[in-house]
């Protein structure tokens, strides 16, 4: 599959494939999302700004290079910051492949790392040599500032140029806790908002921090989503109860969305407002329970997107859907053309989304 | 701790050029009558020196007239308080010092006072707007508010360069709170007068200050404003009970 790799959120040629239920596929113009909605359905969008969550430093205990990528965190607490989740990596930038890197040196707990202005302490690995728990020195401000200052975007080795933060911000980015961009959301820009007003579509957003989407390393990246954390305004809680009341359908931009969507509808009480942690890993056997189509960006088979796809379609229309963009020369990764899935499964019976806005 | 001596409890509010003058007694004021308050000013001694004076409110170094550093300050801004409800562009620069007839401004004089009140204002209002419209479909109050100046409107000799940018982002405000009210974000320009303030005296060092208004005063007048609004903002919710999907 051709890589994008200019990262220009909307290029003017932007294109989507419409796939929805009578399988009439559509080549269309990626701008024109709304005109394949309709009225009363509900587009749902993650709103979490992108942390430059690639920290450049030394592992103090061997003298030798890291690069730490933050990619876990408990909560989207805002002074929430001391003890994160990492992935590292060895010498080497992301000019390398990650399949390629180099390995980090033996990671102990209690090794110091200085990460710019930032000091972190490896608390223990995670069932991986480079999967690591650390905690931060200072106060939640101080690491901000740290990371504000000394982080980059999490870079692509297909990407021309590196990445600047103001290239992986959606328009909508509001609290920083994606720790790679919910990519998807490039679809989104002001005047889209305008049009879906003007047809009587809805809008609504949650906070869902996006982790690491691969490391390079087969073993880490078969536990990718790692646990997310996200947060469920009661707006949308009842955005979504006021579409389905109206037959509307509930659209997703992304599978960030799509996860914390589904892993709320599943919690006990139905869908409610506030904070959660989304450790559900959607597939072909987790029939959706509130999510009526998808709006993705298009990604190679094997990843961890690609198989959330599979809750929506089976497996042997995903096959011709990718045949499909490959055929008609659709651009992968982060900053190329999109999907609009209609979900092809039958949904699970529920007659009503509870309602219980508590935050 | 009532309504009537904490009206703006719980709102999170960030503000520009928050270390002197107007900026510094925003800052004292909106925390007193109970906001979260982050500001932003260019040196960071004087950040720490305001924020260590004042508890509770965030320090964030940073120059909003720098492309590169507004992503990074938006950042700050919201992870700070947790997302934004209110963001006053309050830094200024004059433009020449002394003041300069428009003929003797140097164009990067001239580039500077744009980047600092006019791009700074329009880059970090575009960077924190996902946060303040997702503060309006939760039915909080959204709202910019940009510092003006009646040079914005009165064509004073000497005020070029300060004169044209405020004009600039005048309009600017005018503009986008047109296209952003249908997404439930205001944004208002307030000129607060003359004040008796370092950039005051830096434009008219031989003014007297009894005839110049106290920049608490006029923080006063804008913290009655933003109460105001949120006020009109809470009724409107209270109507509309989803806002997010259109009837």
């Amino acid at each position: 599959m051709r890589a994008a790799i200019q990262p220009r959120q909307r290029p003017p040629d932007a294109r989507l494939l419409v796939v929805d239920g009578d399988e009439r596929w559509r080549d269309e113009r990626r701008a024109a999302l709304p005109a394949h909605l309709h009225a009363g359905d509900l587009l749902v969008a993650n709103d979490a700004a992108t942390i430059p969550a690639s920290l450049g430093g030394i592992h103090l205990p061997s003298g030798e290079p890291v690069e730490i990528r933050l990619a876990g965190r408990r909560s989207l607490a805002a002074n929430d910051v001391r003890e994160l989740t990492a992935v590292a990596f060895g010498a080497g930038d992301h000019r390398t492949r990650t399949e390629d890197r180099k390995p980090p040196p033996p990671l102990r707990p209690g090794d110091t790392l200085a990460l710019g202005p930032l000091r972190a302490t490896l608390r223990h690995t995670l069932g991986h040599p480079r999967l690591v728990a650390l905690r931060f020195a200072g106060t939640a401000d101080e690491i901000w500032a740290g990371i504000a200052r000394h982080g980059r975007p999490i870079q692509y080795a297909h990407a021309a140029a590196p990445l600047a933060l103001w290239d992986v911000w959606t328009a909508v980015a509001a609290l920083p806790a994606a720790f790679e961009p919910p990519s998807a959301g490039f679809v989104l820009d002001w005047r889209l908002l305008r049009a879906l007003v003007a047809r009587g579509i809805g809008f609504a957003t949650l906070t869902h921090a996006a982790g690491i989407s691969s490391t390079g390393d087969p073993a880490l990246d078969a536990r990718l989503p790692l646990d997310e954390p996200y947060h469920l305004p009661s707006a949308t809680v009842r955005a979504i109860a006021h579409a389905k009341a109206r037959a509307g359908r509930v659209v997703a931009v992304g599978t960030t969305v799509t996860r914390a969507l589904e892993d709320a509808a599943r919690r006990p009480g139905g869908l409610r407002a506030g904070p959660s942690l989304a450790t559900l890993r959607l597939g072909p056997h987790t029939p959706l329970r509130l999510v009526d189509a998808l709006v993705t960006g298009v990604h190679e088979p094997g990843t961890s997107h690609h198989e959330l796809l599979r809750a929506f379609a089976g497996d042997p229309l995903l096959a011709r859907i990718d045949a499909a963009l490959e055929r008609r020369g659709y651009r992968g990764h982060e900053f190329g053309d999109s999907l609009l899935l209609v979900r092809q499964r039958p949904a699970v019976p529920q007659p009503a989304v509870p309602l219980r806005p508590t935050g | 701790m009532t309504m009537s001596t904490k009206p703006l409890q719980g709102l999170r509010i960030a503000i520009t050029g928050g270390t002197s003058g107007l900026g510094l007694a925003l800052v004292e004021a909106l925390l007193a009558r109970g906001a979260a308050v982050a500001f932003v000013a260019r040196q960071a001694p004087r950040v720490e020196a305001v924020a260590a004076r004042l508890p509770g409110t965030h320090g964030i170094a940073g120059d909003v007239s720098r492309k590169e550093e507004i992503h990074p300050l938006a950042l700050r801004v919201t992870a700070a308080l947790g997302g934004l409800d209110v963001l006053i562009n309050n830094a200024s620069s004059l433009g020449p010092v002394p003041l300069a007839p428009l003929a003797d401004t140097e164009c990067e004089e001239l580039e500077a006072a744009l980047a600092t009140n006019l791009l700074g204002p329009f880059r970090l209002t575009r960077a924190l707007l996902g946060a303040l419209a997702a503060a309006a479909r939760e039915g909080r109050p959204a709202l910019v508010i940009n510092i003006s100046s009646d040079a914005a409107t009165t064509p004073y000799p000497g005020w070029g360069a300060y004169g044209t940018s405020k004009a600039a982002l005048l309009h600017l405000s005018r503009i986008w709170d047109q296209e952003l009210r249908p997404h439930g974000v205001r944004v208002q320009a307030i000129d607060p007068g003359d004040m008796d303030t370092p950039l005051h005296a830096l434009a008219v060092p031989d003014a007297d200050p009894a005839g110049l208004k106290p920049p608490a005063v006029a923080a006063t007048e804008i913290v009655h404003f933003i109460a105001a609004l949120a006020r009109r903002e809470a009724t409107r919710e209270s109507r509309d009970p989803a806002p997010a999907t259109p009837a």
